[in-house]
């Protein structure tokens, strides 16, 4: 196996270990006392040590530490204390919706990065590149959670074309897909734009086009192909901001998703289901980073055989 | 135009104690109330003038957005700077650490830290700064990797000049610019996770006014009362798009080569 895969995994599993230290210690050092959320605050002083031992509440600190990372291992991240049933369920049963939320947003973005960013560059200072551009502007500008009621408003209760909020089937999908997807788009095509024009100046692409290439192959296979990877190193950042971004859309919407649980639950003080929604976030995050850097050297022989 | 809506943004939110406003005066036969003559961008659903608690939200978004990134400025820069100037195993550390932070989409570790620290401007203040210095603690670290070995600070060093004051002195102002830029961007990046986060009910609590619960709170009556959704949010939009313009302008001015993000 190349040295650059085994640096990288190696980073990714201190990276894992990382964050599930972190978001254990972060619950376990803010106030609030779980068992004054299950039991109430006036309850009698027996019952709440009997639940503190319960819960392993009266370990000590490391030794919890340890029992968590452990769970972690086992897919098992404790219970839930308004659903009485275990966080990894309640994940697995929310997942579905963000993960299709996610991808519809990712393939909105796309669709209107690629030709968006291309026509920019290739009508450099025309009106479609000030358009692009400008486009892009207002869409890193515009929150998502305003966006999202300015679409309803429009095309919810104005036109009527799409339902106001919920998960029902591919129509219901398309108005929190375009809400999250916009931001990725506007910070996509204006990489893509940049990257393009730096790419076009290259030595290469005179060649390409002195041996009388058509357009299309000069700009799509030389062109296009090497701007994508400075694109690629930080769209995995980007994809870390549309899952963020994930959590208030579905608020937005009532989606049923991942971020709806986190909210619902750092609102009913269940501190093992915020937990676990904010590790599954932050861990399909660093798999995403991973498979990011894993596609780049894949594409970039430079960085496998370790010139870069 | 953008520096315009900026000067009204800080004008607003500094005179905002003193003007004659009525943000928390419910006025039940106004209740969603369309703007009017009598009340220029109308009333919300208690029958408050939107106008008054837009322009206190205009403050609250002024100081938390002052507020985090100066400490997110100032904690990332000295951390990365030093860091970066020590090398070793504190420049380790300090990766260590940024690629742990860096883990976390940031707005989701601001929701998970604002929800469990518990509402209020206080706690939205630290929940954000937690997020915020990852940013400046990279920009400086980068910055005074690839500074600290120009002849000036061997210089200072053979002078036998003590480390924080190479730092501060020679090695801070080389690296303002760009981290002025970041600066920039970061304020229209904390404007909206602030709205964002009284959007979830997280932030500031009512009867505080801030945009974002302004369109939490006006979400409900989208249909009959828009302009309690449109107000806040334009302004929060105006104010975000500026300072986006203005870190574009500024970039440019100044030379500095962004990530491309």
């Amino acid at each position: 196996m190349p040295a650059y895969l085994i640096a990288r995994l190696f980073s990714a599993a201190w990276v894992t270990f990382g964050v599930v230290s972190l978001v254990f210690f972060l619950v376990h050092w803010v106030p609030g006392d779980p068992v004054d959320v299950m039991l109430g605050e006036s309850a009698a002083s027996a019952d709440r040590e009997a639940l503190r031992h319960a819960l392993g509440l009266d370990q000590p600190l490391l030794a919890q530490w340890g029992d968590f990372l452990r769970g972690v291992l086992h897919w098992d991240v404790g219970q839930s204390l308004y659903y009485q049933e275990p966080v990894s369920r309640l994940l697995a049963q929310h997942f579905a919706a963000t993960a299709e939320l996610a991808a519809a947003a990712f393939v909105v973005a796309l669709v209107i990065a690629i030709p968006a960013g291309i026509i920019a560059a290739a009508r450099r200072g025309s009106v479609w590149d000030m358009g692009a551009m400008g486009f892009s502007l207002l869409g890193v500008s515009i929150p998502n959670f305003w966006l999202g009621p300015l679409l309803v408003l429009v095309f919810s209760l104005g036109l009527g074309w799409f339902p106001v909020s919920g998960r029902s089937g591919p129509v219901s999908l398309v108005l929190p897909a375009v809400t999250l997807g916009t931001a990725l788009a506007a910070v996509l095509s204006r990489m893509i734009r940049s990257s393009l024009l730096e790419i076009m100046h290259e030595d290469f692409i005179r060649t390409a086009r002195a041996k009388g290439l058509s357009p299309y192959r000069v700009w799509v296979r030389h062109g296009l192909r090497n701007a994508s990877l400075p694109v690629l190193t930080v769209l995995g950042m980007q994809l870390g901001a549309l899952l963020g971004g994930a959590v208030i859309t579905e608020t937005v919407f009532n989606w049923p998703g991942v971020g709806s649980l986190l909210v619902e639950s750092i609102q009913r003080r269940d501190y093992p289901v915020v937990q676990g929604s904010v590790l599954l976030i932050s861990l399909l995050y660093v798999v995403i980073n991973l498979g990011t850097d894993l596609l780049y050297a894949r594409i970039d022989p430079r960085i496998r055989l370790g010139q870069a | 135009m953008a520096g315009l809506v900026l000067a009204g943004w800080a004008l607003v939110a500094l005179v905002a104690p003193w003007l004659p406003l009525h943000p928390d005066h419910i006025a039940l036969p106004h209740i969603l109330d369309t703007p009017g003559s009598a009340s220029w961008l109308g009333n919300d659903d208690l029958g408050r003038p939107v106008l008054d608690r837009l322009l206190l939200g205009a403050r609250t978004s002024f100081w938390v957005a002052g507020g985090v990134v100066s400490l997110s400025l100032l904690i990332g820069t000295l951390l990365g700077s030093t860091a970066a100037y020590l090398g070793g195993g504190w420049d380790r550390l300090l990766v260590m650490l940024l690629d742990i932070f860096m883990a976390f989409p940031g707005i989701l570790l601001a929701i998970a830290l604002a929800g469990l620290l518990g509402p209020g401007i206080g706690n939205l203040v630290i929940a954000l700064s937690l997020v915020g210095w990852v940013g400046f603690a990279r920009l400086a670290r980068a910055q005074v990797l690839s500074l600290k070995q120009r002849e000036h600070i061997q210089a200072a060093q053979a002078l036998g000049s003590r480390t924080t004051d190479i730092v501060r002195r020679h090695l801070v102002p080389l690296i303002a610019a760009p981290l002025l830029v970041e600066a920039t961007f970061a304020v229209a990046a904390v404007v909206i996770a602030e709205s964002g986060l009284s959007f979830l009910g997280l932030g500031v609590q009512p009867p505080e006014a801030s945009w974002g619960s302004m369109i939490r709170d006006g979400v409900r009556y989208l249909l009959v009362a828009p302009h309690l959704v449109l107000a806040p949010g334009l302004s929060l939009f105006l104010v975000v798009l500026s300072v986006n313009l203005l870190g574009d302008r500024w970039r440019d001015k100044l030379d500095v080569k962004g990530e491309m993000t």
